[in-house]
């Protein structure tokens, strides 16, 4: 096949390129521009869109004798990530930009230009497999290393996109061993760190990030009776869940901390309260997706699990598409579930589909 | 084997200027000093001026070694800027052109922020200058000009600007000309004498010379601030060791480049014709990007409507022929031109450039494998469509 190896200049797509080249396989490295001023971005080893990187995909592509190319995406990364991470904040969602690179970038951008240019697939460093399943369709299943599984963040992809996608580090054990792989390829990006962070918010300050862009505003915080608590700079700054910098007065009447459990950014307001009034039993979202072959009565409520974090364990439910919308049920409450989020149901290690979440229901309070 | 049609990049070393580089790779002596190897290594850098002041019809004192085109176009801009604006600030407004160079562009902009003002000579949709204008504002501001630093030849389009007619303008009202003639050197003649310029900036590797030698000529009536300062080497203009060898290479290079000029440049012209004729033919949305302007015989860069020109620089590469965008930055991405963009086109126009530049070792094959390969690259081009 001819692939294109994503190369994001780290450790994991290094060594992803290096086993679909031992494959056999035609092996081109592309690296993704993501920033049209790349040195205004983080000039340390942590990010994706640096001049480094830039440069140490292209060394690992010459010690692997791939031809290596880098390709602008920049502009489409402003308008389908960035904006849409800050439009998501400013409407009181909390947006996952890494999904949206995947599903936009990553594997619509990148992969419709690759296949125009004649390659076959796109092979990224994501730890994930996709494999045939008995009905022959091809599924996305988790990681094998539990610790790095990132199934999550490709909950996105169709069944048209699994066709060419390769990831060949869904079978490895745990990232030493790619480490150790690496190392022993000669690549010299064997013992770079992990990236973790938001790859276009330079030194990781996300509220300061957000604050400089969309302004700051005062507002008031209140409790589910309405009852003003205090004030505070922007609602962006707040997320469902968060106890922390909420900068309230006095204490509550039963002397408990409080969480936010809503944001309305039209009235600029947050509300808070106690945390049990987090829980969640029910979530819903009308933009989902089926992962692969799609369920034969979606209707019916079927046995999953549902995951709404990146790196956050999952959690049994029932689902059903019920009136055009995704509808999971929780067999246990869930605390800090925020709309914006994306939660991805699984069947066993199989992904079999995703939803942004709408709206969530939760125990004695109903937030939209 | 592939297809190297990015001369303009840098082009191969000749054989013959790897026998006298080698040759004297292994010259003992520092040609500054005073003892019997320093002079055996002066003599050589000195036989390197000669060839190199003939091949522009320089004087031999007017040659300033120093490591090639982007730190030339430094100390003329820099240096002539400082020379002009000494012991005081009396002449602040630096002109150039928007389509210049990097080099240029980027030691223009590191002056403003020492405090010079800048005015770009506009140019129009081919890329020429706009001379007319330059005059109506040397008319009203000529006391205030440091310096006037404009391209022989664009290394992306290849358009060539009438230098004698800009100095005679320039001259009028007392103000030096720097000119980068990277692109032109070797290509199309360039008469120093006869140029009026105040200094002239060329580079090696662009007609079969090494990398890492070049010189800017410098009239000796013109006085240039040190940009490199050190043992007061090169009329106390650059200083840093002399690379004998390097020169020796140079000098090889530019005397073969001249000697076979008139004969090269008719044949490249030939090549660069068919090439042209046949893009016409099998691209109707290609957009030649001079036109009718005056432009060198080995350099052809297109725009392709509806085509990105990474897709279409990366489908020639794949398929063995060698091409180039015109500009990337240090990170490998192909920006949009920033020539293009001041020749009036729009962004998306000016990232889908393609630029295929001859050198002397390029043959009819060449052309011929750069047209066969166009027509699928083309398709799968469209097909990609536009960035972003």
């Amino acid at each position: 096949m001819k692939v294109l190896a994503a190369m994001s200049g780290g450790v994991d797509s290094a060594v992803a390129a290096a086993r679909a080249v031992e494959a056999g396989h035609e092996v081109v490295g592309v690296h993704l521009a993501l920033s049209r001023m790349p040195g205004t971005l983080r000039t340390g080893s942590r990010g994706c869109c640096t001049i480094e990187d830039s440069m140490d995909a292209q060394r690992a592509a010459n010690i692997l004798g791939i031809p290596y190319y880098v390709w602008d995406f920049s502009e489409r990364f402003k308008a389908d990530v960035v904006d849409d991470f800050i439009a998501e904040y400013q409407a009181g969602r909390t947006p996952n930009p890494c999904m949206r690179c995947n599903e936009r970038i990553k594997f619509a951008a990148l992969l419709e230009k690759a296949l125009a240019l004649g390659f076959d697939a796109v092979c990224t460093g994501h730890y994930a497999s996709v494999i045939t399943g008995e009905s022959g369709d091809l599924e996305l299943h988790r990681g094998l290393d539990a610790l790095k599984d990132q199934s999550y963040v490709l909950g996105v992809l169709t069944a048209e996109q699994l066709k060419h996608s390769m990831f060949p580090l869904g079978a490895t054990a745990s990232k030493a061993e790619v480490r150790a792989e690496a190392s022993r390829r000669g690549l010299a990006v064997a013992q770079k760190p992990d990236s973790y962070d938001i790859c276009f918010i330079p030194d990781g300050d996300t509220q300061g990030w957000l604050s400089d862009r969309v302004g700051e505003a005062e507002g008031e915080i209140v409790d589910r009776d309405g009852s003003v608590l205090g004030k505070h700079m922007g609602a962006h700054n707040f997320t469902v869940g968060q106890r922390k910098g909420l900068n309230i007065g006095r204490p509550a009447a039963d002397g408990r901390p409080r969480y936010v459990l809503e944001v309305q950014p039209r009235s600029n307001r947050v509300v808070v309260g106690p945390q049990e009034a987090l829980a969640v039993t029910e979530l819903a979202g009308s933009r989902f997706t089926w992962c692969g072959l799609a369920p034969e009565a979606p209707e019916a409520w079927f046995d999953c699990e549902v995951q709404v974090r990146a790196h956050s364990p999952s959690e049994p439910a029932t689902a059903a598409v019920v009136d055009g919308e995704l509808v999971v049920k929780l067999a246990q409450p869930l605390h800090g579930v925020a709309p914006g989020q994306t939660a991805v149901i699984y069947v066993g290690t199989r992904v079999l589909g995703q939803t942004t979440i709408d709206r969530t229901v939760s125990a004695d309070l109903v937030t939209s | 084997m592939a297809v190297y049609l990015d001369n303009a990049a840098t082009a191969p070393i000749r054989p013959e200027v790897v026998e006298v580089f080698s040759k004297h790779l292994q010259v003992v002596g520092n040609p500054s000093a005073v003892n019997s190897f320093g002079q055996a290594a002066r003599r050589l850098v000195e036989e390197a001026r000669e060839e190199i002041a003939k091949a522009l019809n320089a004087d031999r004192n007017e040659i300033i070694f120093l490591s090639g085109g982007t730190e030339a176009d430094n100390l003329a801009v820099k240096g002539l800027f400082e020379a002009r604006n000494s012991p005081e600030m009396a002449r602040p407004v630096v002109i150039s052109v928007a389509t210049e160079h990097h080099a240029v562009i980027e030691a223009v902009e590191a002056l403003e922020k020492r405090g010079a003002e800048t005015w770009w000579i506009p140019v129009d949709e081919r890329g020429v200058l706009n001379l007319v204008a330059l005059e109506s504002f040397l008319a009203d501001r000529g006391e205030s000009v440091a310096l006037i630093s404009a391209m022989w030849a664009n290394n992306e389009t290849g358009v060539i600007t009438d230098i004698p007619a800009l100095t005679a303008i320039a001259n009028k009202y007392g103000v030096p000309v720097h000119s980068d003639a990277v692109a032109a050197f070797g290509h199309i003649p360039v008469d120093f004498a006869a140029s009026g310029l105040a200094a002239l900036s060329v580079t090696a590797h662009k007609i079969g010379g090494p990398v890492g030698i070049g010189a800017l000529v410098v009239s000796r009536a013109t006085q240039l601030g040190a940009q490199i300062h050190g043992g007061g080497h090169e009329r106390g203009m650059r200083s840093g060791t002399l690379n004998a060898s390097g020169a020796k290479a140079f000098g090889a290079a530019a005397t073969i480049a001249v000697a076979e000029l008139d004969a090269e440049s008719a044949r490249l012209g030939r090549l660069v014709e068919k090439l042209v004729g046949g893009v016409a033919a099998i691209a109707p949305e290609a957009r030649f990007s001079r036109a009718d302007a005056p432009g060198l015989p080995n350099n052809a860069h297109f725009t392709f409507a509806g085509s990105s020109g990474d897709s279409l620089l990366f489908l020639l590469d794949r398929a063995g022929v060698a091409v180039s965008n015109g500009s990337a930055c240090q990170a490998g991405v192909s920006a949009a031109s920033h020539v293009l963009l001041a020749m009036g086109r729009d962004v998306a126009e000016a990232s889908g450039c393609v630029r295929v530049t001859l050198g002397w070792q390029s043959t009819e094959a060449d052309v011929d494998a750069f047209l066969a390969a166009l027509p699928q690259a083309l398709e799968g081009a469209r097909k990609a469509g536009l960035p972003n």
